[in-house]
């Protein structure tokens, strides 16, 4: 076994009086490929946006690489400063549902902005390292254009190419597909396996069933915030062993 | 016996009135685009804020000074100030002063509007890449805010302009106090005042056509 690269312990997150997380665990090891299902509201994009740190949250922890993110630890529990906060952020790189692009910048610009401001690199390795990238998912001939001139899918490509090219540990996935036209759903899917492939620590939040069974090493069902159940994919697709479970799949799509 | 209309007496002072026009302008620029800019950017990003405190005095800043006549919070600057609490300035400066503070508000509303309409993923994004608040303000907030806020800008710019002939009131030199003074020289009253307008329009069409040409060249390709 080696060191785990994620490790959230008992996290608990409240949306005002709502309890939304009611005490998640979850670690993730290097390379391995976790994908979240569940219904809406079960706490999965909350789980998510907790790890980026764009949400806080009251109890619990998170580390990654054995660093305690977002608050220190327990009993003096308070928020980290904010430049530690972007720093332990950068740890991760996060995909949007609405991939968000800056739509101010072109293809490479979004990609170089992290390099060239968070990372300090020069200009013209923060270029090469965002050409190799999105050479990666297959945007390299489209570099030079704006977000607004370029397909929801092939905006998600470049979102994805400016996550990774921050090189962060591990790779954080919020719905990536659910905005996409259908026939857009696959350019993207096809990436993120590829990037499964090369052994890039992933956790997806996703509600594509076929994917989520083709590509995760683990599945993780959650439910009312809690992990209801998980395990291989072929064990929570083909036998679950709860019925809520067995129920979501029922009406899950394939 | 009709009226004969007799421009020499306004040409001959025409410098006059280009000067005047030039301080205008000059004021407009500093004010508005200077000093106002600034206040309305920190103030808008105040009335963003997560402090209360920062809303609360950044939103009574903006009720109060755009609920006040421009000419009155000119007089009250220029008499009350040096009076009240001995502050010498003198016309120009509190003309100057009035017209930042003025501007200052409508431009919050500006940008704060221009703030609102962003979509609330893009400082996320910026974030989660690992820019830090004030990184991600600069770096993206700002340079797609401003863009949006442009067409808006520029109309307040032009009425902001045109606010600066109420310096004339307490002597200012500029545009509408020298075309008064030729007024009151010369009786060449259509004259002085057809011309007098003639420019303010002309200058108000080529400050919108100006910035028009820059909304265009900042526009983000679609």
């Amino acid at each position: 076994m080696s060191k785990p690269v994620l490790e959230i312990l008992g996290l608990h997150k409240k949306f005002k009086e709502i309890e939304v997380l009611k005490g998640v665990d979850l670690e993730m090891e290097p390379g391995d490929v976790v994908s979240v299902i569940g219904s809406s509201g079960s706490g999965k994009t909350t789980m998510l946006r907790c790890v980026n740190l764009l949400e806080d949250f009251e109890q619990g922890s998170i580390r990654i690489d054995g660093e305690e993110i977002g608050y220190t630890a327990a009993p003096q529990r308070r928020r980290r400063k904010e430049s530690e906060i972007a720093r332990q952020r950068s740890m991760t790189g996060m995909v949007f549902q609405q991939f968000n692009l800056f739509p101010h910048l072109s293809a490479l610009g979004n990609v170089t902005l992290g390099l060239t401001k968070v990372k300090q690199l020069p200009k013209a390795e923060a270029t090469a390292i965002a050409e190799r990238w999105l050479e990666r998912v297959g945007m390299a001939e489209r570099r030079n254009h704006y977000p607004g001139q370029l397909s929801g899918g092939q905006q998600q490509r470049v979102a994805i190419a400016r996550a990774i090219a921050m090189n962060p540990k591990v790779m954080l996935f919020d719905e990536v597909t659910s905005a996409l036209d259908p026939e857009l759903v696959n350019e993207v899917l096809n990436v993120i396996k590829s990037l499964a492939a090369d052994g890039m620590t992933m956790l997806l939040v996703t509600h594509e069933m076929k994917f989520a069974y083709e590509v995760s090493r683990r599945v993780v069902f959650m439910n009312q915030g809690r992990i209801e159940e998980q395990g291989a994919p072929e064990a929570v697709f083909h036998n679950p062993q709860s019925k809520r479970l067995a129920d979501f799949l029922k009406n899950a799509k394939f | 016996m009709g009226y004969q209309l007799n421009f020499a007496p306004v040409w001959r002072d025409f410098d006059l009135l280009l000067s005047g026009l030039a301080l205008g302008l000059v004021m407009a620029i500093f004010s508005v685009l200077v000093v106002g800019n600034l206040i309305g950017l920190a103030a808008a990003f105040a009335m963003t804020s997560r402090s209360t405190a920062l809303r609360r005095i950044a939103s009574a800043y903006v009720t109060i000074i755009r609920n006040l006549p421009i000419f009155f919070l000119m007089l009250v600057t220029f008499f009350v100030l040096p009076q009240q609490f001995g502050i010498r300035i003198d016309k120009v400066q509190a003309f100057v002063g009035t017209l930042s503070i003025y501007a200052g508000a409508y431009l919050t509303e500006v940008y704060r509007g221009a703030l609102l309409a962003l979509p609330k993923g893009l400082r996320e994004a910026g974030l989660a890449i690992g820019l830090t608040e004030g990184q991600t303000r600069l770096w993206v907030i700002l340079p797609v805010m401003l863009r949006n806020a442009l067409p808006a800008l520029s109309n307040n710019f032009i009425s902001l302009f045109k606010d600066t002939s109420v310096a004339a009131a307490i002597a200012v030199p500029e545009l509408t106090f020298y075309a008064r003074q030729i007024n009151n020289n010369t009786f060449r009253v259509i004259e002085v005042w057809s011309v007098c307008s003639l420019m303010y329009v002309a200058v108000c069409y080529l400050i919108a056509a100006g910035l028009r040409v820059v909304e265009r060249r900042l526009a983000i390709p679609r």
